[in-house]
Parts: structure tokens; sequence; C-alpha cells
């Protein structure tokens, strides 16, 4: 009899056991993985299930194993709400998303109220951490007016730009950044001689670039993504309009070179810095390429780098406690793809930024 | 006036497209009174089958000119066939029902037909080969009106032109415009009218399926999602031609091609859409029922 009770006891205290490690610390990661703009969430979804795997293997954060809390929020601010709603319900400690800025806008409020660090390996829409609204808010890409200006600086400086038309797909991404270029164009006292808003997914925009040549522009500066930025392109060559395209890197996707081809040649863009010499970088990329066989795709190195930065987060804070995890963001530098980051009091990643690339032979090449 | 010329092209070409997808919603509402908002999808799907053609063909090393046309011929079948499918599943076990059901019906096969391209092709956009080539004497005109606009509307004028002789000229047109008069009256003096109903459904889809050709094939994209936004400013064009009326649906398109147009070339292209909606609601507050369509009087 006796030992039936210790048998008992022994189990009860095996279960009690096994229930502590089932605790696990929950990573939800939004962001659209399905939709036409998936391209730019499945990257950042495989980033953080290959940073998820290898430190589970190296015995997890805290000792404990990390749980994925995967949500589709197809870049639409209704969907990110509940996407968000259902991540704060389910438990998510960290939140790495969402993807766009206008989803991630509309995500973030709920985070804030259920103190929930929130970091977007893209959502590049200066505001989210500039306004100050959303202490909870971080991320591993530079803003749009830092690419604006990039743009700007080097469309003025390098090629010599007289007269700039500057189009957006009215969308929180494309409107700021034509915005921002158009502030620094203003200041620069350049020529603006269009500036105007175009429908996305409209059949096609020949009415717009036919003002463009009208209008005498030598340049093209477009804020917005790589579908209508082909269609953009291949009515500029189509038209005979000598412009130069340049835009941002919403537009530096391969869709972009295989959708308009030829017309995509000699157009710029800006995009993150190539970092592919950083051995942590390369690290990720091999990782990758082992398990999908395949370049990772948009966003992959900064999703991977907000999933080692929130998870090393929770580590050197010791818990997953908000104010805790949120100080350690600030102070506790961590080696990451995008190179060795840490957050300033606005959530910008310090040491992070943009490059200004050109398509040549259909691949994209840094500018130096 | 070369700046006119050039934004009147572009309207004549975008709207001649808009009036080739219109022909399919005003066809089917003048037989059954059914917007069919599938129809977007089949325009999609049309632009999908003519990629896969084309990818194969160019696979055999045949010629621009010839992927076009095979590619559009097959294209066509395809959606013919999608169509009549539509229809026959879709639509007809609900005739007689209230006109309510219809339509929740033809929603459902749109959101279902764009995800079924989504889930077997895919999410992302696909480069469509350019299969119209730059014609040498179009050159010096090009910045005006460009080859693929050209080989465009040349099509759209000859499909139209076939149209209106199917109609007018042969039984089966004959018998349509009885239907389209009196399904009831039609069935009575021997029409086999659901035959007639699968034609006018077959004869749209393959209209739609030739407008997604020349849409892919000038822009250089497809993706799922494109059939939304031409769906919608098509039926546009329809109800603001009068729908029901085929030369209206014509109409109807061209007037939206170039309000569009216009407006983005003369005012700015924020305000495209908003002039031609503002154009829509003016035009069916002078004529309830589009500019060429008949008042149906309700017997009750």
């Amino acid at each position: 009899m006796k030992r039936m009770v210790v048998l008992c006891v022994s189990f009860v205290l095996c279960l009690a056991v096994t229930g502590v490690s089932a605790e696990t610390i929950k990573l939800g990661v939004a962001g659209p993985h399905s939709g036409d703009l998936a391209p730019y969430g499945i990257p950042t979804m495989r980033a953080a299930q290959l940073v998820v795997k290898q430190i589970n293997e190296q015995g997890g954060v805290l000792g404990k194993q990390v749980e994925l809390l995967i949500q589709d929020d197809q870049c639409n601010p209704n969907i990110a709400t509940n996407v968000a709603t259902r991540l704060v319900s389910d438990g998510a400690h960290v939140v790495l998303g969402h993807i766009c800025s206008g989803a991630t806008r509309a995500a973030l409020g709920t985070y804030r109220e259920a103190k929930i660090p929130v970091m977007s390996p893209s959502a590049t829409n200066p505001p989210l951490t500039q306004s100050g609204e959303y202490p909870n808010f971080f991320r591993t890409i530079a803003s749009d007016d830092m690419q604006a200006k990039l743009a700007v600086d080097y469309a003025l400086n390098s090629l010599g730009v007289k007269k700039v038309a500057v189009l957006h797909d009215r969308g929180d991404y494309g409107r700021g950044f034509a915005e921002f270029a158009k502030q620094a164009l203003d200041e620069k006292e350049i020529e603006v001689v269009l500036f105007e808003g175009i429908t996305p997914g409209a059949m096609d925009y020949s009415s717009i670039i036919q003002r463009v040549r009208r209008e005498g522009a030598d340049s093209l500066i477009f804020g917005g993504y790589h579908p209508e930025a082909s269609k953009l392109v291949t009515q500029l060559e189509r038209r005979r309009v000598d412009a130069v395209f340049i835009s941002d890197d919403g537009v530096k996707d391969e869709s972009f070179l295989n959708v308009a081809g030829s017309a995509a040649e000699g157009a710029y863009m800006t995009g993150p810095k190539d970092l592919s010499a950083l051995p942590l970088n390369k690290a990720a990329v091999d990782a990758f390429q082992a398990a999908y066989g395949a370049e990772p795709g948009a966003f992959f190195q900064e999703g991977y780098a907000a999933a080692l930065a929130l998870l090393n987060a929770v580590q050197k804070a010791g818990s997953t406690d908000y104010d805790a995890v949120v100080n350690a963001l600030r102070t506790e530098y961590v080696e990451t793809p995008v190179g060795l980051i840490k957050f300033d009091e606005k959530g910008d990643a310090e040491g992070v930024g943009f490059s200004m690339f050109k398509v040549e032979n259909g691949t994209f090449v840094e500018m130096q | 006036m070369e700046y006119f010329l050039e934004l009147f092209f572009s309207g004549l070409t975008r709207g001649s497209i808009y009036a080739l997808i219109a022909l399919g919603y005003t066809m089917v509402y003048g037989i059954i009174q059914l917007i069919n908002f599938a129809h977007g999808e089949i325009y999609m799907i049309g632009a999908f089958v003519a990629l896969i053609v084309a990818g194969v063909c160019t696979i055999y090393g045949l010629s621009g000119f010839a992927i076009l046309i095979l590619a559009a011929a097959i294209a066509a079948v395809y959606a013919a066939a999608y169509g009549y499918t539509l229809e026959k599943i879709a639509y007809r076990p609900l005739r007689g029902s209230p006109r309510l059901s219809p339509l929740i019906s033809a929603i459902g096969m749109s959101i279902f037909l764009q995800n079924y391209v989504l889930l077997a092709q895919t999410p992302d956009f696909l480069p469509f080969p350019r299969l119209i080539p730059d014609f040498a004497f179009m050159d010096d005109v090009a910045h005006i009106i460009g080859s693929p606009e050209l080989v465009i509307l040349v099509t759209t004028l000859i499909t139209m032109v076939l149209l209106t002789l199917l109609i007018k000229k042969t039984r089966v047109g004959k018998a349509m415009r009885a239907t389209q008069q009196d399904l009831n009256m039609a069935r009575l003096v021997g029409i086999n009218v659901d035959r007639v109903i699968s034609l006018t459904f077959v004869i749209g889809s393959v209209l739609a399926a030739i407008g997604g050709v020349l849409v892919a094939s000038y822009i250089g994209q497809v993706s799922f999602y494109i059939g939304f936004l031409a769906g919608i400013k098509a039926f546009t064009a329809a109800v603001l031609g009068g729908i029901g009326s085929i030369p209206g649906a014509v109409l109807g398109g061209l007037i939206i091609g170039w309000s569009e147009s216009f407006a983005a070339g003369y005012i700015s292209s924020d305000y495209e859409d908003v002039l031609t909606f503002v154009l829509l609601v003016v035009i069916l507050i002078v004529r309830p029922a589009g500019i060429l369509g008949k008042v149906r009087k309700q017997k009750v």
C-alpha cells in the first residue's frame, strides 16, 4: 500500500515537472502569408521558424522552449486588428510583425493595451516610431524618410535631375515615401512638376505616364510596391518617355525584375544595405537554403534579426515582464544578420540603413 | 492637340476592354436579370490560361503573334467552359428562386474562383510575355498610340462586329433576342431557353477571356486579383450604358475609359475614380435606366 502511495505521489510530481517545462515563451508572428503581398510576409515567418528551431535545440530561452504563434493578416488593417486580439488572447509574450505599415499601425494599439513588445522587420512608416505613440514598437529596418532622403540625395547628386514627377499608390507606405521625397525636394528647391496618387491594381497607367512626359519631367519618383512599379516602367518604355525611374524598397523584389523584364533596366531603388558579408547573415541565409532550397526573399534578414533581438531581450531581461524586456531591447546589443544592433528611445534600430540599387542586366546592383 | 490624342487613345483602349467585359454583364442581365459577379473572374482565368499556353508555345518556338492568337483561342475555349459550368452549377438550380439567391451564389462563385486560382497557381504576380510586337511602322506615333493599343482596338472592333452579326443575323441571335424580350413567351414558341441562356454565358465568357488576354499582354502581368477591379469597372460601364443593352455596354465602357483617361491627364489621377463615379451618379439621376437602357414595366 505504501508503495502505491509513493508511486502515485511520484506520478503527480512527474506531471507537475512536465507541467512546468511545458510552459513556453510564446513568440507571435504576424504578417501576410496569403494574398498578393505574401512574398513580403513568408520570408519573415520562415526566419522566425529557423531562429526558434535553433534556439530550442540549444535549450531555449530562460530554460523554456519557444513556441511560435503564427497568424496571417494579409496586410489588411481589419484582419490585422483581429490577429492582434487573437495573439493577445493566446498569450503571446512578444510579437514579430506586422509586415505592412498600415496593418502594423492598426494592430499596435491592441498590443500596447496588452503590454506586449512588437518588432517589425519591414514597417517603415515614420510615425510608427517618431510619433512616440507606441512605446512598445520596435523595428529592424530604417524608416521611410531615411529612404526618401537617400533617394532624393542620390537623384540630385549622382543623377543630376532637374524636374521631378512624384507618384504614389495612396497607401501608408507609398504615400509616406512620396511625401518625404517631395519634402526633401522642396528643401533643395528642385521643381516637383507632378505629385499624384494612382489607383493600385488599375488596368493601366498610360494617361498618367503621358502627363509625366507632358510636364517634361526627367525623373519619376514612385512610392509603392512592385506590381504598380512594373506597370509604370513598362508604360514608360512603351510610350518612349525618357525619365529615370526611382523608387523604394517595396519595389526591390525579384518579382519586379521578372514582371517588368527589360523595362526594369536602369531603374533605381533604395533597399536595405547588402549585408551578405556578415558571418551571421551568411549563416542565416545558408540555414534557409538548407531548409527550403531557395533564395530567402524580402525582409528575411530583418525578420531573422527581429526574432533574435526579441528572444535575446527576453533572455537578458530574465523574464517576459514588459518593462524588463523593453529595457533590454534599448540597452543590450545583439548580434544579428543586419549587424550589431540595439534600439533607440523611439524604437528604431541604431546602425541599420539603406543603400541605392540599380537594375543592371536583370539583377539589383548596389551603388556606392 | 497631340496630348489630347494621346489621352483619347489611352481612354479608348482602356474603354474598349471595359466594353468587352461589360458585354458579358449586360447580356446575362438582359436575359435572366442576374448580375453575374463572377464574370470578372472569368476574365482573370482567361488571362491565366493564355499565360500557360504562351509558356508552352514559347518552348516550341512559335512567334509572338502566332502565340497570341493560339493563346487567345484556347483561353476563349477554357473560359467558355468555365462560363457554361458556372451557369449550370451555380445559377440554373436557383432559377425561379428569389432574386437575391442567385446574386449571393454569384458572389460566392467569384470568391471561390479567385481563391481557386490563388491556391492552384500563385498568390504572386506573374510576368506575362509581351506577345504584341512593336511594329516598325508605328514607331513615329508610338507615343500617341502604340502597337499594343492598335492591336487591342482592332481586335475589339472585329469582336464587336462579329457579335452584332451573330445577334442580328443568325437564328441563334434571333432566339437570344426573343428570350430577352420575354422568357416564357420564347419558351412557348419552342425556343430552348436553357440552351439560349447557356449560350449567353458562353459568349460573354469568350469576350471576357479575349479582354483578359489582350490586357495581360499589354501590361505584362497577371495575378489572381486582376478580375476584381476590372469587373467592377466593367459592371459600372454596363449600368452607365443601360444594363441589358448591348450598344449601351460598349458606350458605357468607352465613356468610363475616356473619363478616367481625361481626368488623369487634365485634372489629377487622384480624381480619376471620383470623376467616373460622379458621372455615373449624374447620368443615373437624369436617366435612371442608363444612357441606352429601357425602363421595364413591372407587371404586378
